[in-house]
């Protein structure tokens, strides 16, 4: 029993030395919050508030300075302005921008379309870029962000800020957003933001655009629901012209919501 | 209850469990090998000690694994369903994998004793071999449902899968990870297994038991030390494929918030190599041959500590304002060079190659080579030392500081392959040159000090202890998001915690943990006893 002691005390005090040392012998560093969606009135904003803005993001939420930086893992962007029109003009080049705002917008979502020397992930050759597309999910900016970001980058590369300001939403029209943070809760809650009862009768619903929706699980599986949600006119209902079903679900719905509506729907028989 | 931390203890708890699990089977089955190669019966003997004592930790491990079902489906049911539907397939395999490495658990233990000699130790090593094939695959399924949610495959930008379950299975981080995990269960084990004997060796009633003891605690040490030393190159081979798939995740876990997490590793991996060392230099003490060892060993220790003092050396210290005028900036002045990666690659490398003399000095100390090149084979290895040790040095300070920082961790192949080149090399001459070497005298098994078998102890719990650590920071630069990039955690929970908190966790579950393992260990211990109860039972006629 005294040896047990002995032992158990022993690892007892190592282990209070590593958490001692992890709790207070290095500095506590508190992760950064998840990345909120920024709030602007685009209305009200003059073009040097926009650029602001864009720095903010550059070097905030669309984390640009992890790699952009004075470390040499990516290019820096302070010469953007001298350096985008020769590369438009380079054999590498394989996109399709034609101006600078172009060149940087096509450089943020398809990265890979222009590699500068050196950059290209390992074993590419150039050919491939390390960098995600900045609309993805991992930093996921929305539209105005990633035209902030542009302004931003003209402006600090040397060259003319050619981006305009988008215009605000008309009035009662949904303010140009990313992802909301949670994912909804219910599947009428999907069924009523993505606007499911215009065209359906579905959850109480009684559009009449598309097919009846209230007995659908009764005589179709979840796949072929699925698969109706996100490439509506690969089967098309018997009546019902195609190509009526707008083809971007897939795109505006979050994974957890699309398999709530497909259960939804799969068990209202 | 915290749902985030329930998950997380239990996870973790069913990880240094299924660790030791998976483990110990793999050395078992070696060392039963050995011992019917060699008619040794000792080595069967330690061999049946050492599931022995696992056997009940099975029945923990798949416990702590039914809990973390239920803590999925109760705290987080949208993401288990949403895993569970990708995965359906290798879950139901999954589960008929348990029932069949169950029964083949069940008959080696218990089939041991009757399944000896001739033939039947043939069917019994293929039992064991069956055992291992069923306990890797559930791990390497397990590990796939993890690195999927690292780096998920087959899945479209809205999270939609459209591939097969194969796909989702082979995603891009799971092979490091199963390579790294697979060498890691390997040390984890025999460092579990050595705390074991450790204890029974201290608490032995007579000279054979200590003897015995002594014997089981150097074997388990000694797997400790082997899977110990390709242990860094799996994690190097895992962190390079974590870049690879993602700059940005590469980056948080190495220069953003978790760079700090590495320093804490470098301790706990210092204890580690120390305590494993510092145990081989007392078994030098079991051979009488071992004095012409003892003044080198200094040396040993001095360059291990210096390794360790380089790989703890912080880069990019956070600083008061006062305290960044006076330095001048955020690296010091001289000690800042340690802090980049090369010399950290340099540091492990010479932490590594120095942990093989020691073990080659153990191995030296009770024998004299008899062949007529001893000599020259001496002279061959220390120039390859030397060799080695220059060009592991050379190149961590060219590609360290006379490269861009992209060309900077291109040291690290060619180093890491100086050293494997070292410990290959030298083994092969040292084995060629002590072939039919004579012994300066009988070896006495059980003369080691009481004190060498806390650094067993040490090495267990540091190990635990970095485990948890590991797990924190693998897991948490998903940071916000459930699956990386396609299903986001919206719960309170999402953002990532401190160091600090991170060490509570970890604190707390490996103190349950060492309860388990010392309740496992005691099982095994009262299954050999046997109270005869005089006057209790009715005499019979």
């Amino acid at each position: 029993m005294n040896i047990f002691l002995k032992v158990a005390a022993f690892s007892l005090v190592m282990v209070a030395g590593f958490w001692g040392f992890a709790s207070f012998g290095i500095p506590q560093i508190k992760p950064a919050p998840p990345p909120v969606e920024e709030k602007v009135d685009l209305g009200a904003m003059t073009m040097d508030q926009f650029i602001a803005l864009g720095g903010k993001i550059f070097n905030g939420k669309g984390t640009c300075t992890l790699c952009h930086n004075k470390m040499g893992r990516a290019p820096m962007l302070s010469d953007i302005g001298k350096n985008a029109p020769l590369r438009l003009k380079d054999p590498r080049y394989k996109g399709t921008a034609k101006t600078i705002e172009e060149y940087i917008f096509e450089s943020m979502t398809k990265p890979s379309m222009y590699v500068v020397a050196g950059f290209g992930k390992s074993g590419t050759n150039d050919t491939e870029s390390p960098m995600p597309d900045v609309t993805g999910g991992g930093i996921g900016l929305n539209p105005v962000e990633v035209k902030a970001v542009i302004a931003y980058l003209q402006d600090a590369g040397g060259a003319e800020v050619t981006v305009e300001i988008p215009a605000m939403p008309k009035a009662g029209a949904e303010a140009p957003k990313a992802e909301e943070a949670a994912p909804l809760k219910t599947a009428q809650e999907v069924i009523a933001k993505f606007g499911c009862g215009a065209c359906h009768k579905v959850a109480g619903q009684t559009g009449e655009i598309g097919p009846n929706l209230t007995k659908i699980g009764a005589t179709k599986n979840k796949d072929y629901i699925r698969q109706s949600i996100l490439d509506p006119d690969a089967v098309i209902a018997k009546g019902y012209p195609a190509g009526m079903m707008p083809k971007t679900f897939g795109e505006q719905m979050k994974a957890k919501e699309l398999e709530m509506l497909v259960d939804y729907l799969a068990g209202s028989k | 209850m915290n749902p985030r931390v329930a998950v997380w203890l239990v996870a973790q708890l069913h990880l240094w469990l299924g660790a030791f699990v998976v483990a110990v089977p793999m050395f078992v089955f070696i060392i039963e090998t050995i011992g019917m190669m060699t008619r040794d019966e000792r080595y069967d003997n330690m061999a049946y000690e050492f599931i022995k004592v696992s056997i009940t930790a099975y029945s923990l491990t798949a416990i702590m694994g039914g809990l973390l079902s239920f803590c999925l489906v109760l705290f987080y049911p949208d993401l288990f369903k949403y895993l569970a539907l990708i995965f359906k397939e290798s879950m139901f395999a999954y589960a008929l994998l348990f029932f069949a490495e169950s029964a083949v658990l069940y008959i080696y233990y218990y089939g041991w004793h009757w399944l000896q000699g001739g033939n039947r130790k043939w069917v019994h090593l293929t039992f064991g071999l069956l055992l291992n094939a069923f306990g890797i695959t559930l791990m390497l399924l397990a590990n796939s449902w993890t690195t999927f949610m690292m780096s998920p495959a087959a899945v479209d930008a809205a999270g939609v899968f459209n591939g097969n379950t194969w796909e989702a299975i082979h995603n891009f981080l799971w092979n490091p990870i199963n390579i790294h995990r697979v060498v890691a269960n390997v040390a984890y084990g025999g460092s579990i297994v050595g705390a074991y004997a450790g204890f029974k060796f201290l608490s032995a009633k007579n000279k054979e038991e200590r003897a015995h003891y002594d014997w089981v605690g150097y074997n388990a040490n000694f797997i400790a030390i082997a899977a110990l030393l390709p242990l860094p190159f799996a994690g190097y081979y895992l962190t390079a494929e974590l870049y690879a798939y993602s700059q940005q995740m590469g980056i948080t876990l190495m220069g953003g918030v978790f760079a700090w997490i590495f320093i804490i590793q470098a301790v706990l991996i210092g204890a580690l190599f120390l305590s494993a060392n510092y145990y081989l230099w007392c078994g030098m003490g079991r051979s009488d041959g071992a004095s012409r060892y003892n003044g080198r060993i200094k040396f040993i220790a001095i360059v291990l500590v210096a390794a360790f003092l380089v790989w703890f050396t912080p880069h990019t210290l956070v600083l008061t304002n006062s305290e960044l005028k006076s330095l001048g900036g955020p690296y010091h002045k001289y000690l800042g060079v340690f802090g980049i990666m090369p010399a950290k690659n340099t540091a492990v490398n010479f932490l590594l190659t120095f942990t093989f003399m020691s073990f080659m000095f153990y191995r030296r100390a009770n024998k004299v080579a008899t062949v007529s090149w001893a000599t020259t084979g001496n002279a061959i290895q220390i120039a390859l030392f030397t060799m080695g040790l220059i060009n592991i040095v050379t190149l961590g300070v060219y590609y360290g500081y006379f490269t861009n920082t992209v060309y900077k961790v291109a040291a690290s192949i060619p180093q890491v392959l100086t050293t494997l080149t070292i410990i290959i090399v030298s083994t092969v001459i040292d084995t060629l040159m002590y072939k039919g070497a004579k012994d300066v005298a009988p070896l006495h098994w059980g003369r080691m000090p009481a004190r060498s078998q806390y650094a067993l102890f040490l090495l267990a719990v540091s190990f635990t202890w970095l485990m948890g650590l590991m797990g924190y920071v693998r897991s948490g630069i998903r940071q916000h998001w459930h699956v990386s990039n396609i299903f986001r955690d919206a719960s309170p929970d999402a953002y990532t915690p401190t160091l600090g908190y991170a060490a509570n966790v970890i604190t707390v579950g490996t103190i349950i943990f060492m309860a388990m393992v010392i309740f496992v260990f005691w099982l095994s211990t009262i299954s050999g006893k046997h109270v005869v109860a005089k006057g209790y039972w009715k005499e019979q006629a």
